[in-house]
């Protein structure tokens, strides 16, 4: 593993003067991937910048919005009970990401500022049509991944927080990687306040899509029978030793119709 | 290079560290505790979990320098006087280990599942949460056996 210069600001402006400072400079949260990513030699950054010392921890549910600070971790969303109620596809979401020891450090701006094409968090961040604070702006939920491990954040641009409006119902079903537990195919259904339906999918393509067909059947009538006919192309589709792009298209249904038929 | 200092097993400790030691490196070979084992080192097998302000971490994934001021429990301190912990006298007499490699981290992570759930534990809860532990003598039934047994003693 190459060895890289540590800082642990308290602040985040502190840690934007750090970034702009450094040679190749990273933020870490959780660590959960950039770790990993460096032994492999994936990263080799000339200074990490942890975010922990910033304290942006804590899940606060607050008329019809949920808003979840960005050094929260997984285990933390997970077992929150105002969550549970407020958006129970959501909590679910948190508690089935990797393990309970990945789950004690992983956070939720770790995981969507790293844009993973099979992380969990980007389909609840698009399907449920949140947006994402950091310390310069507001980017909405549907703008900000822009590709695989790519999203609208600057170089030196920090998440605070991630505020989620509260859906009439909801859930999350994912097809795990039996290993890494990462999603081969995820599927995130919402049937939003205004009556809208969103059906959002990770771990399928490069980054997290949306699936218009779906969401217009079942803005027609919310069943599972509604999208039975309703397939994606596997042509755009990630194919691997895992999972051809016609078997991740497939999954994309099954699981979207199990979403409905769960959602609450 | 950056000085680390944290609590293990009760005893203030520290020493000198690089940005990229990782707190099992600190662990086994900083301060010569060998029972947390490295496995897989890319945070899926669980045979390096210990227990950081009281939550099961994986120590292959996690930087000791950030854990500056931490209070860290491994599988080293968890007997108390000679006597074994109640979870490591059940993996004991249940025979929940076959080799002993992957045991440590199941232990720590068994403890931490037991702090989470309580000591009620039925069989599907168990292995649903050892999810993030690998035994690779597929030793899972006593391992099992062995977690429910430890917890109603906890």
């Amino acid at each position: 593993m190459e060895n890289f210069t540590y800082h642990r600001p308290h602040h985040a402006t502190d840690a934007v003067k750090l970034m702009k400072a450094a040679k190749d400079g990273k933020f870490m949260s959780g660590g959960m991937t950039l770790l990993p990513a460096i032994k492999h030699g994936l990263a080799s950054p000339s200074d990490i910048i942890d975010l922990g010392g910033l304290k942006h921890a804590g899940v606060a549910v607050s008329g019809s919005v949920v808003t979840i600070k960005a050094g929260t971790t997984h285990a933390a969303v997970a077992d929150d009970a105002g969550l549970k109620k407020a958006i129970p596809g959501l909590s679910k979401l948190a508690g089935g990401i990797g393990d309970p020891h990945v789950r004690n450090c992983g956070t939720i701006g770790g995981s969507i500022a790293n844009a993973d094409p099979a992380a969990d968090y980007p389909a609840a961040v698009v399907g449920l049509a949140a947006t994402v604070h950091t310390d310069q702006r507001k980017i909405a939920g549907d703008k900000f991944f822009t590709g695989m491990f790519e999203t609208a954040l600057k170089p030196d641009e920090i998440i605070t927080a991630v505020e989620f409006p509260m859906p009439k119902r909801s859930a999350y079903v994912k097809f795990p990687n039996p290993a890494s537990l990462y999603a081969m195919v995820g599927v995130f259904v919402a049937e939003l306040a205004d009556g809208s339906v969103r059906v959002a999918v990770t771990g399928a393509g490069p980054s997290v899509f949306r699936v218009p067909d779906m969401e217009k059947a079942l803005e027609k009538g919310f069943s599972p029978d509604s999208i039975s006919g309703v397939t994606v192309k596997a042509d755009d589709l990630n194919s691997d030793i895992h999972a051809s792009s016609a078997y991740r298209a497939h999954l994309v249904n099954v699981l979207a119709r199990r979403a409905v038929e769960q959602a609450k | 290079m950056p000085i680390v200092s944290m609590k293990v097993n009760g005893k203030e400790v520290s020493g000198e560290v690089e940005g990229r030691t990782l707190l099992v490196e600190f662990i086994r070979e900083g301060l010569g505790l060998t029972g947390t084992h490295v496995g897989c080192d890319t945070s899926q097998c669980g045979a390096c979990v210990v227990h950081v302000d009281g939550k099961a971490i994986k120590s292959c994934t996690a930087l000791a320098v950030a854990c500056e001021g931490a209070e860290v429990t491994t599988i080293e301190g968890l007997a108390k006087n000679g006597t074994l912990h109640p979870m490591q006298e059940a993996f004991r007499e249940n025979h929940g280990l076959q080799c002993g490699f992957c045991t440590p981290g199941m232990i720590m992570a068994a403890i931490d599942l037991v702090n989470r759930k309580g000591k009620k534990l039925d069989e599907a809860t168990v292995r649903h949460e050892l999810e993030g532990n690998i035994c690779r003598c597929t030793g899972y039934h006593n391992i099992v056996k062995a977690i429910q047994d430890g917890a109603s003693r906890m």
